[in-house]
């Protein structure tokens, strides 16, 4: 199960790159530079899953006391930190030819930083608690609560004013957008969450295998 | 107090801890920027203010000589000249979004120390290019032999 989401997540990135680079046009204003949305709008997406999923888990691990649950938060915490860090970096590299600068405090770059260090914070927590029951207790709490910040990240850009620009898809207004740039976005966005899926099963596996040597 | 009520309790004080955290830190750049008009109510000379707006059409000057930089920035209501010394990034152009860092002098415009352009949300070919696939203009691009972005100034 676990190999085939891999190689499904490979071919995945692989048709993704090809959509990127070669079957969609470059965009009118900015040029190539445009692509590295490819990356940059995925891994947020990818992220957000990620924490919805440490969200859910979280409160089925407060509900329940059942290591499963606990198990799930982790490794979707830890990747969604990986793709917060990806979106970060990648939009840094898109703002410096677009907007002139690497990187700028307005809302929503501000609270996409918030996320990431609330996450990365999430994951220390797991690691300072030595005691697994109140270790899994804890970081469930602060996985509840992190969440908060998914919505605001997203709707950082309509609440209040930024150099970002409003969301083009998941937006309340349909934003003008060339269809094949979309199917590309379309493509790459599958393949990011295939690869998501990868990354969680080798995550779950993992940490399975921790609990066995731990007990 | 029972057990369950003192976790509740302490959820909540830390739940309501985190919100007025992440509401404190994003508020600082709520203001993100002032429009042309907020800046024209009440300029305070040599204070530091980001600036947002749009590019007016027919007021760009640029001296590529000695890198002086002049513009009008818009927001319907009211405008704001800008001058700058140094080059604006590839996106900034009349009649786009541009934000802009500095200060506002007693002379009545004001002094950019960083000019940043602002994105639309719209994603287009370039016109009658919808179909051409990209890799082309790519490998041109990394071949030299791409045409300069052509800047209205």
């Amino acid at each position: 199960m676990t190999r085939w989401l891999g190689w499904l997540a490979a071919l995945g990135l692989v048709a993704g790159l090809v959509m990127g680079f070669g079957y969609a046009p470059k965009d009118a204003v900015q040029g190539n530079v445009q692509r590295i949305m490819y990356v940059h709008v995925p891994s947020i997406l990818t992220a957000y899953l990620a924490f919805a999923l440490v969200l859910i888990a979280s409160v089925g691990f407060l509900f329940t006391r059942r290591t499963e649950w606990d198990r799930l938060a982790h490794s979707a915490g830890e990747i969604g930190v990986v793709f917060t860090g990806l979106t970060l970096v990648s939009g840094s590299i898109w703002g410096k030819p677009t907007w002139g600068t690497w990187w700028t405090w307005d809302a929503r770059l501000t609270s996409t930083a918030i996320l990431f260090l609330i996450y990365v914070g999430y994951l220390l927590l797991r690691g300072m608690v030595e005691d697994w029951e109140r270790s899994a207790r804890y970081a469930a709490v602060v996985g509840i609560l992190g969440a908060v910040n998914v919505p605001i990240v997203h709707f950082s850009v309509l609440w209040w004013r930024t150099l970002h620009q409003p969301a083009t898809i998941l937006s309340p207004e349909r934003a003008p957008i060339s269809p094949p740039i979309a199917l590309a976005l379309l493509v790459n966005w599958i393949a990011f969450s295939l690869l998501f899926a990868y990354f969680l099963s080798k995550r779950l596996s993992l940490r399975r295998l921790e609990e066995e040597a731990y007990a | 107090m029972t057990h369950r009520r003192k976790f509740l309790l302490g959820g909540g004080v830390i739940l309501a801890a985190l919100v007025y955290m992440i509401y404190a830190g994003v508020s600082q750049s709520v203001v993100y920027f002032v429009t042309p008009s907020e800046l024209r109510a009440q300029p305070v000379a040599g204070k530091a203010y980001r600036l947002g707006g749009m590019v007016e059409p027919g007021s760009l000057k640029w001296e590529p000589r000695s890198l002086d930089l002049a513009f009008t920035l818009s927001d319907g209501k009211a405008s704001v000249r800008v001058r700058h010394k140094g080059t604006p990034p590839d996106l900034f152009a009349e009649g786009r979004g541009a934000v802009v860092e500095g200060t506002w002098t007693p002379d009545g415009y004001f002094k950019a120390s960083l000019i940043m352009a602002k994105h639309s949300e719209e994603y287009k070919a370039p016109h009658g290019d919808e179909s051409q696939a990209g890799y082309k203009e790519l490998l041109k691009t990394l071949k030299g032999q791409s045409e300069a972005p052509k800047l209205s100034y």
